[in-house]
């Protein structure tokens, strides 16, 4: 199997609202693939329509090599779902969901379960009422980390989770790719996205309006360059793509095409470069870019709910 | 800054969130007491008539274990006596009300928004203890008065009044200490309630038996014992303001000693794994349902004894009476008077149960709403089978709360007749009989919930018709094809000689095509619908 998951087409709607417009998405066999988009943008509803809970309006879906509607029991036994926020019941311990979870799954690792429970540094005799949101959210992801499958599902899973956690949570999300699994990582935390994704997905109003890796996410993109040189500047805003070109004297900075960097750093070379700060574009600066240049423009709120 | 800074300020935030329910319950526990002693000048206008019915009824050991001890036979000891079940209600309005602007407040972290502002450590407390005082002090006041204009005496009905008051006095400070005890509203609300059945059991004790020190033990005992209207013990009075007093001075420190949030008991920890009944949809609905079912089996078994022991004296209470035992005649004699008692007590105890099966049903509702059922609908459990788990105890409860009250009335008629092997089989079947009703109830609420599960609530709506239809429908004369619409109506007096099984069987078809429809609906449609 290749593709674990391919949807193409997808349409969703809930009444009048479209969640889901034309939605395409691959996930290739053992990769950790980002599907980034602010809130409201049709993750969610993407990965229910995946789990079967949600019927497609249009378009075709397949999940390893079934029908995400009509195999839904099935192919549930060979994933591990983690919504994005993990409820409990409250009279039952936390290690009690776990093993339940893990069970109706058909099985968990008891050996990965005790290092999960170590490493997430998780009480599972907790009662369900008396945990944080955030450890609710590592119960979630202890019973999904622990079981036997071959994909894993998860939706916005460290939301609640502090910085030392999320790093333990990068930890295992590596193990499970060196294990063989294939991971789908909604996510708006776009350095979580950086550190472990091999492919991206970005969404926008129920629609893909990116997908490679992020070495082609970025080719598209600009570097940003500021300079020191010796001589006075002249002939640079000639070159095609260089944008944003501000110059003060001998200091220089622009925004240069990735397929440009080369010639503009040899026309700045040739007036002697005294110093250089070049920075190469971050997921963040191509996300913004999706989401304040597109039409449909989002506003600051949306955008600072992106970036947090 | 003192103490108790920022009381008023509380005290007037608490009238003013419970300012419909506060007055509601006030009133209407006021006015109870006074429409008993109006029934009863009404009932039995002579001293002979009175002395009749306390012989027959009122010493009757199960109206004593239910209601309390009668001391004498004026309109006065009759209404004080029927009032005693007024003062277990009265205790839980208190004891809620306290534990729900403490201990509630710092739960949902709303007393951590006040704490911030000029707010005395004690202030919490005393507000929550105040307001329900004053409640229970206003309750007691009003049927002092309602008493006195019925014509009973001043002294009596003030004696009457301030123990039913105190009683709630006790009871909301008990309620107080068990608010610093638990981290959860939920524990402290179990602790106080437990308080309450554990004094509602010594009472019963006491009060049927030949010693009745247990029920000086207990603070529901004590406002009996006051003897209202039959040579007042003023000094009684006097238990219930010491026990305040010592509860208070018990919870006060503690209020200081614990942090905000936390309480006096730790949380009870759970096993780190879980064991090996919970593996799946069922043993998961069973660990969620098992409570509930536990708690209403008991509850009712407690009903049924009570029930099953009164009935042979509601046959006899008419005796004395030329009007009502003319009535009893029509009936067929005084077996056929328990028995007409026992039908229309266990159809009601259908209804209740109707409504154990609408609550388990709908409980699928709030685990979708809640986000639990998502993860579980993601697992390998088929959505019939997560359905199917939560049915099974919408259909089974109903069974085995009505055997249980069918088990119990027969055992205790059948020992008051003297014939329990003969009146139990009865009694069970008649407790059944109710099932087939109460599933059609259940079976709605599965179609609400599969079709419309926003709107799945509405099963309540409909069991609400039934109640009114069954009650009122014979006052109102309302046409027949409307009391037809309730199943309750179809439902055999098995307890007669002649009945037929047929509308058993087509509720119980009606009920699982109802319950199917539900099941086939929700298998087509999207989940979670918040």
């Amino acid at each position: 199997m290749e593709t674990p998951i391919e949807v193409s087409g997808l349409v969703k709607t809930f009444g009048r609202t479209r969640a889901l417009d034309g939605l395409d998405l691959t996930v290739r066999a053992g990769e950790v693939h980002g599907f980034l988009g602010p809130n409201g943008s049709g993750k969610s509803t993407t990965i229910r329509v995946l789990l079967g809970l949600l019927r497609a309006d249009a378009g075709a879906v397949r999940l390893l090599d079934g029908d995400p509607w009509r195999d839904a029991v099935a192919l549930h036994r060979r994933l591990a779902y983690v919504p994005g926020d993990v409820t409990l019941w409250p009279g039952l311990s936390g290690g009690e969901v776990i093993d339940l979870l893990g069970r109706m799954r058909g099985g968990l690792d008891p050996q990965r379960r005790a290092e999960l429970l170590e490493s997430f540094e998780l009480d599972p005799r907790k009662k369900g009422r008396a945990y944080s949101k955030g450890n609710r959210q590592k119960v979630g992801l202890v019973a999904a980390l622990a079981s036997d499958v071959e994909l894993l599902i998860l939706d916005e899973p460290t939301s609640g989770l502090d910085p030392l956690m999320e790093e333990v949570f990068q930890h295992w999300v590596r193990r499970a790719k060196q294990d063989g699994r294939t991971v789908l990582l909604s996510s708006h935390i776009l350095a979580e996205v950086e550190a472990l994704c091999d492919r991206v997905t970005i969404i926008r109003n129920g629609r893909a309006v990116e997908s490679g890796t992020l070495g082609e996410l970025r080719h598209l993109q600009r570097t940003s360059i500021e300079a020191e040189v010796a001589a006075p500047l002249d002939g640079l805003a000639d070159l095609p793509g260089v944008h944003d070109l501000r110059v003060d004297g001998h200091r220089v900075r622009f925004d240069v095409d990735s397929v440009a960097l080369d010639a503009a750093l040899r026309r700045l070379t040739a007036l002697g470069v005294r110093s250089l700060v070049s920075q190469p574009p971050t997921l963040e600066e191509l996300f913004l870019r999706h989401y304040e240049s597109a039409p449909g423009t989002s506003t600051p709120a949306e955008r600072s709910q992106v970036v947090a | 800054m003192s103490t108790l800074t920022g009381t008023r300020h509380l005290v007037r935030l608490i009238l003013r969130r419970d300012r419909f329910v506060l007055p509601l319950w006030v009133l209407l526990l006021a006015v109870l007491p006074v429409t008993y002693a109006a029934s009863f000048f009404e009932l039995f206008p002579t001293a002979a008539a009175r002395a009749a019915y306390v012989t027959g009824t009122a010493r009757n050991p199960s109206i004593v274990a239910l209601l309390g001890p009668v001391y004498g036979d004026s309109v006065g000891a009759l209404t004080a006596q029927r009032g005693g079940f007024l003062l277990v209600v009265v205790a839980l309005a208190s004891l809620l009300t306290v534990i729900r602007h403490t201990r509630t407040e710092e739960e949902a972290g709303r007393r951590e928004l006040l704490g911030g502002t000029v707010l005395g450590r004690y202030a919490g407390l005393t507000a929550a203890l105040l307001v329900t005082y004053a409640a229970d002090l206003l309750l007691g006041l009003l049927t002092v008065a309602g008493l006195v204009a019925t014509g009973l005496p001043v002294a009596g009905s003030f004696a009457y009044g301030l123990a039913t008051a105190l009683t709630g006095v006790a009871f909301a400070t008990i309620g107080g200490l068990a608010a610093q005890l638990t981290e959860t509203a939920g524990g402290a609300r179990g602790i106080a309630i437990a308080v309450l059945g554990a004094g509602f059991g010594l009472r019963l004790v006491g009060d049927t038996a030949t010693h009745d020190w247990p029920s000086w033990l207990s603070p529901l005992g004590w406002a009996p014992r006051v003897r209202a209207y039959e040579g007042e013990r003023w000094w009684v009075l006097a238990l219930p303001l010491a026990a305040s007093v010592l509860l208070a001075a018990v919870a006060y420190p503690m209020s200081v000693r614990r942090d905000l949030g936390a309480g006096l008991l730790p949380p009870r920890l759970g096993p780190a794994t879980a064991g090996r009944a919970l593996a799946g949809p069922f043993g998961l609905a069973w660990r969620l349902h098992r409570g509930q079912i536990l708690w209403w089996s008991v509850g009712f078994g407690l009903l049924g004894l009570i029930l099953g022991g009164a009935a042979q004296a509601a046959g006899r209470s008419v005796e004395g009476n030329p009007q009502l035992e003319q009535i009893m005649a029509r009936l067929g004699g005084a077996s056929g008077l328990a028995d007409a008692y026992l039908g229309a007590t266990l159809s009601l105890a259908g209804l209740a149960a109707a409504g154990y099966g609408v609550q388990a049903a709908l409980r699928m509702r709030s685990e979708e709403a809640g986000g639990r059922a998502e993860p579980l609908l993601a697992t390998g459990v088929h959505r019939s089978t997560w359905l199917l788990s939560h049915v099974v105890f919408a259909l089974l409860g109903p069974v085995v709360v009505l055997a249980v009250t069918g088990l119990a009335a027969g055992l205790t008629y059948g020992l008051s007749v003297h014939d329990v092997p003969g009146e139990l089989p009865r009694m069970v079947g008649a407790g059944l009989a109710q099932v087939p009703a109460a599933w059609v109830l259940a079976g709605l609420a599965v179609l609400l919930y599969g079709l419309l599960p926003r709107l799945a609530s509405v099963a309540w709506a409909a069991l609400a018709v039934c109640v009114l239809l069954g009650q009122l429908g014979a006052v109102l004369e309302l046409s027949q094809w409307l009391l037809d619409l309730s199943p309750f109506t179809h439902t055999p007096q098995v307890l007669r000689d002649s009945w037929s099984p047929t509308p058993l069987w087509t509720l119980t078809v009606l009920a699982l095509a109802l319950a199917a429809a539900g099941l086939t609906a929700f298998r087509r449609r999207d989940t979670p619908i918040p």
